[in-house]
């Protein structure tokens, strides 16, 4: 079937519930987000509609800086940590047999029934010297005695990483198992180990789908604001959790709009830069 | 068979018959709305569970009007969520329970409905400042209940109780404190100032502030959670993994009753006394049922059960109180407060907010 461009403006015509479901989804709230950026914060109680500048002004400084410095450092690691164990995992799983595929999936997709809160409070219970894993350390003589693996950087990165592992691997998989096994079976032929296969013919063939997950992983790690505050010390805070912290807690909506409205710009910076880089990779 | 397989239905029956099951489905609803009706908010977990279990059912006996309890999160969150709602001519809960700080700056958007005291006869028990009004005079909050903060233990880690807030700063306690995250719910500056300064009276100017400061940033090393959400400090107080900080007198009263390892201590400088208003949304319609039940909530027999069943200390004047001598202690101190520079709060809020967000994650 040929592939016809729109003739007439009724053409168009399917395209208007999805623009409609945008435009009051998205556009909208984001638009109201950016005027109340730029509206007068009244310390005493809300805002009054205005145009000052005094909100982004008050984000430019150097703890502020910090703190989005860590937030992306955060989210990037844990975009890194979720495809390092996703690509071989799901890759591994696109080979195994219908039924395991199945049962591994309808796995994957029962952690994302559980919420932000569920997620933290068990890794919580799981990392923590009472009741924790360590424990079981202690009981196989591993260990000493009981620690507490939690408030650190390694427990925030753990449960952010298993939050956003199931997204990772169910993006991968569809393109996983498209995958021709010809590639790999004409690597196998010329000599190549299994490993070798995988990293000079499966991931070189995968480099879009990787990059695109590993955007989309951070960008879904970026927004994450319980888990660091259930798991992390202060400094582990991002600034989500500031920005929650304006908004609910300080009713300070001007300033936590800016916040955010800073942290959308400098994603969507980021993003472009990936993707740039990646299009100036293919061509070279 | 077949004569009742012609039958044709008409169209007007079709549509008769439609519009009385949609009203008979919606039967239920219109009955509920004769009966009169009150939505309350309280503090979620085992506060609104005792408001629901010693309170509302009485007061529903009593009064035949039905109280639908809203549990509401503590800090401000609940007042951004009723401002929003009122700008939309919505409220989430008619009469709700609010800090200090939140009836002070409800006040400066007009979020709360003046109440009539005309209406509310048994206001005259309440000691004069817990009824909260609006700077022309306007009642704009009747004193709820009012609460401590205290420093609390679990009783298996510390076997001997904790004396004064200097706790706090003491290294042999390093990394094992709960303390609140926020700067207007935790009072730490005011703690800070009673306790090494000789009175909140030092947090006056900034330069007295900046000193507290400094000398809370000396804790940061004991502190394992910085919390936000009660839930997150009581489990983790009940198991022993953070053993010490600042909680709730009366829900650490409520948790050792039910057997827990915990306990509350009036240090020597005082707890740290807060309060709750009943406030009426401005978008409620429920105005009638709101006066009827803040009058009934400020009655002393109610006052004392509040004490006896959920720990709160009374907002009545002591001496209308048939509590004894030991019911009183348990929810209160002879011990001179720390009362919160809620002034400060509204004032320098953010500047407030800022150097306490440097001072812990900083």
């Amino acid at each position: 079937m040929r592939r016809e461009t729109p003739q007439k403006l009724t053409d168009y015509s399917p395209l208007v519930f999805p623009a409609g479901m945008l435009i009051v989804f998205f556009v909208v709230p984001f638009a109201t987000m950016i005027a109340v950026s730029f509206f007068k914060r009244n310390p005493s109680g809300f805002y009054t509609p205005d145009f000052v500048f005094d909100n982004y002004a008050r984000f430019l400084s150097l703890f502020f800086g910090k703190v989005l410095g860590f937030s992306l450092m955060l989210a990037i690691a844990v975009a890194i940590c979720c495809i390092v164990l996703a690509v071989p995992f799901t890759y591994l799983l696109s080979r195994a047999r219908r039924r395991t595929q199945v049962l591994w999936l309808v796995a994957l997709l029962s952690i994302l029934s559980l919420s932000e809160v569920i997620i933290g409070f068990a890794w919580s219970t799981l990392f923590s010297r009472t009741a924790g894993i360590t424990n079981l350390l202690v009981m196989l003589g591993i260990m000493d005695q009981p620690v507490a693996l939690n408030p650190s950087f390694g427990a925030v990165l753990t449960a952010m990483t298993y939050q956003a592992l199931p997204y990772t691997v169910l993006v991968l998989y569809p393109a996983l198992v498209r995958l021709d096994p010809t590639l790999t079976e004409a690597a196998r032929t010329l000599g190549a180990s299994p490993i070798r296969a995988f990293f000079t013919v499966v991931v070189p063939a995968l480099r879009n789908t990787i990059v695109a997950t590993l955007i989309m992983v951070f960008i879904f790690a970026l927004g994450c604001y319980l888990l660091p505050q259930i798991l992390g010390r202060p400094q582990h805070w991002t600034l989500s959790v500031l920005i929650t912290d304006q908004a609910i807690y300080q009713s300070n909506m001007p300033f936590a709009a800016a916040m955010a409205v800073f942290l959308v710009l400098v994603t969507l910076g980021l993003v472009g830069l990936t993707v740039y880089a990646g299009r100036k990779g293919e061509t070279a | 068979m077949r004569d009742i397989l012609k039958t044709t239905v008409s169209r007007r029956a079709v549509l008769g018959a439609g519009v009385a099951g949609a009203s008979l489905l919606a039967m239920p609803a219109v009955l509920r709305a004769q009966d009169k009706s009150l939505k309350v908010g309280v503090y979620g977990g085992y506060f609104k569970d005792s408001f629901d279990k010693n309170i509302f059912a009485d007061f529903t006996k009593e009064t035949g009007i039905a109280v639908e309890s809203v549990a509401e999160p503590t800090g401000e969150a609940w007042l951004v969520q009723l401002e929003q709602a009122a700008k939309a001519g919505q409220a989430p809960a008619d009469v709700s329970m609010m800090s200090q700080v939140a009836m002070l700056k409800g006040q400066s958007t007009e979020l709360w409905a003046p109440l009539d005291a005309a209406k509310i006869p048994n206001a005259s028990n309440l000691i004069d400042h817990f009824v909260n009004k609006y700077p022309d005079g306007r009642i704009a909050g009747i004193g709820a209940v009012a609460w401590y903060i205290t420093l609390v233990t679990n009783t298996d880690v510390y076997k001997e109780a904790p004396t004064s807030w200097n706790a706090l700063w003491d290294p042999a306690n390093a990394d094992k404190l709960g303390l609140l995250a926020l700067v207007s719910n935790s009072f730490l500056l005011e703690v800070t100032a009673k306790t090494h300064f000789g009175g909140t009276n030092a947090l006056d100017t900034e330069d007295g502030l900046l000193k507290a400061f400094e000398k809370l940033a000396e804790v940061k090393p004991n502190v394992r959670l910085w919390y936000r959400d009660e839930a997150q400090f009581e489990q983790s107080l009940k198991s022993g993994e953070i053993p010490m900080g600042q909680y709730y007198h009366d829900v650490t009263g409520l948790a050792a009753a039910d057997g827990q390892p915990v306990r509350s201590t009036f240090p020597k400088e005082g707890g740290i006394m807060d309060s709750g208003c009943w406030a009426l949304s401005r978008a409620s319609a429920k105005v009638e049922e709101a006066h009827t039940f803040v009058n009934y909530m400020s009655q002393p027999k109610i006052q004392a059960l509040l004490s006896r069943k959920v720990g709160t200390a009374p907002t009545v004047k002591r001496d209308l109180l048939d509590l004894t001598a030991e019911e009183f202690a348990a929810v209160s101190s002879d011990i001179e407060p720390i009362i919160p520079r809620y002034d400060l709060y509204q004032t320098k809020s953010d500047w407030l907010n800022q150097k306490w967000t440097e001072m812990i994650a900083g």
